[in-house]
């Protein structure tokens, strides 16, 4: 019977899938208020007009570093916590496939990102092109930029390794009679975002080397002094870019397809007509991905293609939704805290879809683009969609992780605040920016003031909120009700067939599936 | 605690001024008089295509609050109705292939009648043939260069906003922001109202994207590239369009605006003769043009 190390050794030699599980969390949690003390210093600069705090530098550096922080730091690893917690006590293996390459995909994270904060340091600052780290400004930027670069190919790295032990796990780890289309929503959810992983990563580094070229070593792929094309990254980048945004949101499908048909206390509507909708959106998320570029001045038939296939993929999205309604439909709802969540995820995310068709009009897009609509569109879908429903997900699976009850009350007050100040932050940023306020602004003219009080108003007020959550995770670790092994009213799944708190090793012997 | 929190981040001041601004929100929307103080849609357009612009934004917007407003009602019917506390059994149906179908194939039928009014749109704003005036357009950092094709009429437009109504990081005297603040440049375009005027957009160093909201969609100006679109400014258009940059272009990307004034066909021709051959050599050859001086006497409506 393997032993239970202890102390420094235990993290960072650990080949647990457990233990590794929660250093992810515990790193995206921690990556979620760096990249929210960012968000804030935008914020608070725009809360009027004129430069009070910062200069426009700054400014664009926080922009930047917000994003690349909250997306390949708060959110990525942040489902693979999740993956690495759930999935082998979802299929019933004694752990991932790949243990050692597992502790390897975690531990080169935060050198990526020492990296990438660190690159503040250096003259110039970090990176201010912008996320996108579109050519040829990123060719200006200072060193920061390659250190930028460094630190995504280690991400990059980080992930697909990451990616390929889900996938072996899942495919060969199952217990005996858990067949593919028996298995959780969030195992396969995840299973396709493995593959997303793979196919585009590679592509990411591929764009961003090709920058690092163009910049030390003579090439000129998109430097049009040299005969380059800047349009031509705009198209690699995207082609990651769009993929990437469902690999942060399928995954969040997975989690709240598990939170709500327990406390709806009936099956999953259309489970397989779920996993179908899924592959769809996986596959569809391949051919969108110009609807990012429609302003860069695509000939017409392009432009039509990449309208209709962007509108295509809220077909498969409004499945889900409807498939989750009718979840929820006649079932025997009770109101916990991941079941608010839940519910918040499924009603502000489907905003979030809604505004994704208008700006899937092209015509209009030319008006929405590069505004604060956009900027309202994707937090809706990752804020509203992803971060909330990792919140949902932490509440679930929180007693299961630490054999304590969270604080319900504390918990509802946390989703409260989380839910109505988050639209207080974005829900002006649609008028903001229909109204003709651009993105990436440091200052802006005086009409769009009030809105933008608003939106920072919220802002301060969501951030200081989660302060709560961390509060209540720290409580629900040292203490609390003990959770029953179940703990909640019959939830499907083997992970409640455990004790609580989950022991250092599960399913040694494979449990059999009917 | 929490007063020393605030004091802190100097945050007291703002969280008044919010409570102000709150209370000022609910005062405006009940006296309904100020409200245009919110802007909250597109402003008014002042072109054919923009206008008909605005009503595709209408019609799609209000496709998705329909079905928003569906999927609300659905959602609150079921929390209202399908609650434990009421003492409800839970049915225990997973799966019904008619409803899937149906929303499967409702869904794609609604996308297609917004298709259709979006490809017709579409195509009329991309067909930039039979201009009447051809402008390019140069997006620096960051400038803007005007250069009139067929009239020899060449210059760089800045933004005039001073500098101390944008800094202010010393808080003492704040020096109060005019009404064009940001807004505001040394030159303006000039264009004549009704007519189909084709802009070609490129720019010299990093990527920039040409925006007048009243006037139409944006387009990116690319370096290495030529891009072409077309605005018509109504015959009864003429006065003063603001807008700016919308692709992030570096430091000073929130600063380098666009002012165009739409003017009648004599004053345009008025205005052309007055300004014509001020492109010197020296101003057309564009390693030299980073270092002229943006031409001073235009004039404007204003
Ligand atoms: C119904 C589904 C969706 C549609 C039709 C859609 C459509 C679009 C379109 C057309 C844009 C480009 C807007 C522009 O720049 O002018 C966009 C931007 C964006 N979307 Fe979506 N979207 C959908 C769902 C999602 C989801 C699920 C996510 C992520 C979880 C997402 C994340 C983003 C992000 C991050 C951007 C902005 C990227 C950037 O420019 O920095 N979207 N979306
Ligand atoms: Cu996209
Ligand atoms: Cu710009």
């Amino acid at each position: 019977m393997a032993h239970t190390p202890t102390g420094l050794k235990r993290w960072l030699m650990s080949t647990n899938h457990k233990d590794i599980g929660t250093l992810y969390l515990i790193f995206s949690l921690s990556m979620l208020f760096l990249g929210g003390a960012f968000a804030l210093v935008i914020r608070a600069e725009l809360f009027e007009p004129g430069l009070q705090y910062v200069d426009p530098h700054f400014f664009n550096q926080m922009t930047t570093v917000h994003a690349l922080v909250m997306v390949f730091g708060a959110v990525m690893p942040g489902f693979v916590g999740f993956a690495n917690w759930m999935i082998p006590l979802q299929v019933g293996a004694p752990d991932m496939a790949l243990p050692r390459l597992n502790n390897f995909s975690f531990w080169i994270l935060p050198f990526a990102f020492t990296l990438l904060i660190s690159s503040f340091f250096v003259p110039g600052g970090a990176p201010a092109a912008g996320w996108t780290l579109y050519a040829p400004l990123t060719i200006q930027g200072g060193m920061s930029v390659d250190m930028a670069i460094v630190a995504i190919h280690i991400m990059g790295v980080s992930s697909i390794m990451g990616a390929i032990n889900v996938i072996v796990t899942v495919l060969n780890m199952r217990a005996p009679g858990m067949t593919l289309m028996k298995m959780p929503l969030f195992v396969w959810t995840w299973l396709i975002t493995a593959f997303l992983l793979i196919a585009v990563m590679p592509v990411f580094a591929g764009a961003v080397t090709m920058l690092l070229t163009d910049r030390h070593f003579g090439t000129a792929f998109f430097d049009p002094a040299g005969g380059g094309d800047p349009v031509l990254y705009q198209h690699i980048f995207w082609f990651f870019g769009h993929p990437e945004v469902y690999i942060m949101i399928l995954p969040a499908f997975g989690i709240i397809s598990a939170i709500i048909p327990t406390f709806a206390r009936k099956p999953l509507f259309g489970y397989s007509s779920m996993v179908f909708a899924t592959a769809a959106i996986a596959f569809l998320s391949f051919i969108v991905w110009a609807h990012h570029m429609f302003t860069v001045g695509m000939p017409l038939q392009g432009e039509l293609f990449f309208m209709y296939s962007t509108m295509l993929i809220a077909v498969p999205t409004g499945v889900k939704i409807f498939n989750w309604l009718s979840t929820m439909w006649r079932g025997s709802m009770t109101f916990e805290t991941p079941m608010l969540y839940s519910i918040a995820v499924v009603f502000l995310f489907t905003i979030g879809g809604l505004s994704g068709i208008m700006l899937a009009i092209t015509p209009v897009d030319f008006q929405y683009h590069d505004t604060y609509f956009v900027v309202a569109h994707f937090h809706y879908v990752l804020f509203s969609g992803a971060v909330m429903a990792m919140m949902g997900g932490a509440y679930y699976w929180l007693p299961k992780w630490t054999g304590h009850m969270y604080n319900e009350t504390l918990g509802k007050w946390h989703f409260w605040l989380t839910t109505i100040f988050f639209n207080i932050t974005f829900f002006p940023q649609h008028f903001l920016g229909l109204a003709g306020m651009p993105r990436r602004y440091a200052d802006y003219p005086i009409q769009f003031t009030e809105f933008n009080q608003w939106s920072s108003v919220g802002a301060f007020g969501l951030g200081i909120s989660q302060l709560l959550f961390v509060y209540i995770i720290v409580q629900t670790v040292r203490g609390g009700e003990k959770a029953t092994d179940e703990v909640w009213e019959n939830p499907e799944g083997l992970e409640w067939t455990v004790p609580s708190p989950a022991p250092f090793h599960t399913f040694e012997e494979q449990p059999t599936v009917k | 605690m929490v007063l020393n929190f605030l004091k802190v981040f100097q945050l007291k001041k703002h969280i008044l001024q919010v409570l102000l601004t709150l209370s000022a929100l609910l005062m405006t929307t009940i006296s309904h008089v100020a409200v245009a103080a919110y802007e909250y849609d597109f402003p008014e357009q002042k072109t054919q295509i923009g206008r008909e612009l605005t009503d595709l934004h209408h019609f799609v917007f209000y496709v998705c609050l329909a079905i928003m407003v569906f999927v609300t009602i659905w959602m609150f019917a079921s929390i209202f109705m399908h609650r434990k506390s009421r003492g409800v059994e839970p049915a225990n149906f997973s799966h019904s292939t008619t409803l899937e179908i149906i929303w499967t194939a409702v869904p794609v039928l609604i996308l297609i009648v917004m298709a259709i009014p979006a490809t017709k749109m579409l195509i009329k704003m991309e067909d930039t043939t039979k201009s009447d005036i051809t402008i390019k357009v140069t997006g620096y950092q960051w400038k803007w260069q005007y250069e009139y094709l067929a009239d020899n009429v060449d210059f760089y437009s800045t933004i005039s906003t001073p500098r101390d109504q944008i800094d202010q990081y010393n808080n003492d005297a704040p020096v109060p922001q005019g009404e064009n603040y940001l807004q505001e440049t040394d030159n303006h375009v000039v264009i004549p109202a009704g007519k189909k005027v084709r802009i070609l957009l490129t720019a010299n160093d990093v990527i920039h994207a040409w925006w007048v909201p009243k006037l139409g969609g944006k387009k990116d100006a690319i370096p290495g590239y030529i891009n072409e679109m077309w605005i018509r400014a109504d015959e009864d258009a003429i006065g003063t369009y603001r807008g700016r940059c919308a692709e992030l272009c570096g430091k000073d990307h929130a600063f380098m605006p666009i002012v165009v004034d739409v003017v009648s066909q004599e004053d345009y021709e008025t205005w052309l003769a007055a300004n014509a051959d001020t492109a010197s050599d020296q101003i057309k050859s564009v390693a030299a043009a980073k270092l002229a001086q943006p031409k001073q006497s235009v004039a404007t409506t204003e």
